[in-house]
């Protein structure tokens, strides 16, 4: 498909490779499509065969099992407050700095700026153990500050607002530098306001990182009621077997996946721009 | 808080003036300059208590026989990495890791950027199938994988409904030595392949329409034009997406552990897994993170080595 041999140029040539493209997606969407068809099956057809799930019989129960036994409703919530929280201090920590970097002078900028850079290429693998010693040393695991703190330390955001600080005009800077504004109120009145494609693209990529994040919570929050929605549902995974049902478990996926998916369907461009290392205007 | 000045001294404007093009970095009149700094402050405190004195430490205990469970530490050297070295468990998990990413680095390139040719043009059906398939990206590890658990569940997933419909007898792939490492690499294209076609869909834009009109005032063909121009062109988006694609997939967890468990007979553990595990389960923290300061010189040395041969390739 890679490939666009000549033989297949024109018209033809192309629909017949959106057609290809068509099939694969169909094909990629199937796991899916399987599972949210299979949730609303009851149990014991399930346990027999999971093939000609578009027929009745049909029910709810799997998904009122989940809402009555399951927790997934406060992982949720603790998603919810990890990733928000998280994304709220990146942006301020970001463009502060950002800002700081590449407006701004300072002793020591460049050697400063280089310093955080360096920080670009550490896995959040070669800090765990560590960071995991440090924080359990201070007694704060199993609580949202733990959640949220450790990712705040990356400089992908100051590196990120740090380019885009420095592409607006300093002209606009100088006017009201020359009206004698101080530092802070040309930040916050001029700078921050134009910086909001940056903001929504950091923020994006901050939110869909942490509310996907495994490892840290994984480590951090042993107690039940502080499981993110990822460490919680994984929890679940661990008994597949005596786990209280297939039907559960396929309402369990749906559930679990709706949250976030809603957020992309709303936010597709906007979340479509961020990755593409473009920003929507 | 916002400290106005109703006199302009016009030394201070001057020095930064003189600079021409370091105007950017005017100063404020009267500004003590130091207090600039005070932007980067809050920042630098976190960078330095959250990851470099972790970093650090993570060194330091890379040294230790650091074991919470008898509770000893004591400074051993480099003799974690010697056992490490001698541990066929973890040089297994350098082995899966490697092959891993292997097999998936050359699918996020060729399929992401097949994707990408064939969906960049106008119109919903595009639109709607670049959604399709960067929709699933967006999930997490965990939902993935349960996802791909429940199809892959022996005699009753939707796997296993295919595989009878083609004639198939009872087969589990997720415990097949040697296919399980391939099911887990399978998985993870199908969770972000989005990401790449993403990428390459951004660098195809950013090719000017002037080399294709030219190229059709030439009658090039479409497989000529693909070569000679578009792909020339998008040899750093390449180079990108094979960098971040090494980083990322050199840090498999999450798929190996929930699909797999890293079995069987460990066919399947990645490196992170083997941090984990001797990290949190056995609590021997000295070991675990000399295993880590090892993924991170791997991490490393692949970028490195790709960067290497991205520059020779463009000197040539």
């Amino acid at each position: 498909m890679s490939a666009l041999p000549s033989a297949l140029s024109g018209g033809l040539g192309r629909r017949l490779i959106l057609l290809a493209v068509v099939l694969l997606a169909v094909i990629w969407m199937s796991p899916l499509l399987w599972v949210f068809a299979a949730s609303w099956k009851p149990n014991a057809v399930l346990m027999v065969r999971t093939d000609h799930l578009l027929s009745p019989p049909f029910t709810l129960k799997n998904y009122q099992n989940l809402v009555g036994t399951s927790s997934l409703l406060r992982w949720i919530a603790n998603s919810a407050i990890v990733s928000l929280g998280q994304t709220a201090l990146v942006l301020v920590l970001a463009s502060l700095a950002g800002y700081g970097f590449a407006r701004t002078r300072f002793p020591g900028k460049r050697w400063v700026f280089g310093f955080v850079l360096a920080g670009l290429a550490v896995p959040e693998q070669a800090i765990l153990i560590p960071l995991h010693h440090l924080f359990a040393g201070l007694a704060l695991h199993n609580t949202y500050t733990a959640l949220i703190l450790p990712r705040l330390a990356a400089p992908f955001g100051v590196y990120l607002m740090t380019q885009y600080f420095r592409a607006i005009p300093r002209e606009l800077e100088e006017a009201a530098l020359l009206d004698s504004a101080s530092r802070p109120k040309i930040f916050l009145r001029i700078i921050l306001p134009l910086s909001l494609p940056a903001q929504a693209t950091l923020a994006i990529f901050t939110f869909l990182t942490a509310w996907n994040d495994y490892l840290w919570p994984l480590v951090s929050a042993t107690r039940p009621e502080m499981y993110t929605l990822t460490v919680g549902l994984a929890s679940t995974q661990t008994n597949f077997a005596q786990s209280e049902g297939i039907g559960f478990l396929m309402a369990q996926a749906v559930f679990a996946g709706l949250p976030i998916f809603i957020v992309y369907l709303f936010f597709q461009k906007y979340i479509v721009a961020a990755v593409s290392g473009t920003t929507v205007g | 808080m916002a400290t106005s000045q109703s006199i302009i001294a016009p030394e201070a404007i001057a020095p930064a003036a003189r600079g021409g093009a370091r105007l950017t970095e005017l100063p404020a009149p009267g500004e003590g300059r130091w207090t600039n700094g005070l932007f980067v402050l809050p920042f630098l405190v976190v960078y330095l208590l959250l990851l470099v004195i972790p970093l650090v430490y993570g060194w330091w205990l890379s040294l230790h026989d650091a074991d919470l469970l008898s509770g000893t530490r004591e400074f051993v050297g480099l003799g974690n990495y010697v056992e490490l070295w001698r541990d066929p468990i973890f040089l297994g998990t350098v082995r899966n890791t490697f092959v891993f990413v292997v097999m998936t680095t050359p699918a996020f390139v060729i399929l992401g950027l097949a994707l990408a040719l064939a969906l960049n043009r106008p119109g919903r059906l595009a639109a709607a199938l670049r959604a399709t398939f960067f929709g699933a990206s967006v999930l997490s590890v965990t939902v993935v994988t349960l996802v791909w658990r429940l199809v892959m569940m022996p005699d009753l997933g939707l796997f296993a409904n295919l595989w009878r419909k083609l004639g198939g007898g009872p087969v589990q792939p997720l415990s097949i030595e040697g296919v399980s490492l391939a099911v887990v690499a399978v998985v993870t294209i199908w969770w972000i392949i989005g990401f790449p076609m993403m990428l390459f869909l951004a660098g195809l834009q950013q090719i000017p329409a002037e080399l294709y009109e030219a190229a059709a005032l030439d009658n090039a063909g479409r497989w000529r034009t693909f070569v000679a121009i578009t792909l020339p062109s998008l040899r750093r988006t390449v180079a990108l997406v094979i960098a971040i694609e090494v980083v990322l997939q050199f840090q498999l967890f999450g798929q190996a552990w929930l699909l797999t468990l890293g079995g069987p007979n460990n066919s399947s553990r990645p490196i992170v897994q083997f941090i984990y595990e001797k990290g949190f389960r056995e609590w021997r923290l000295g070991y675990s993170a000399a295993a880590a300061q090892v993924l991170f010189a791997l991490m490393l040395l692949g970028v490195a080595v790709q960067m290497w041969i991205v520059r020779r390739r463009e000197a040539a």
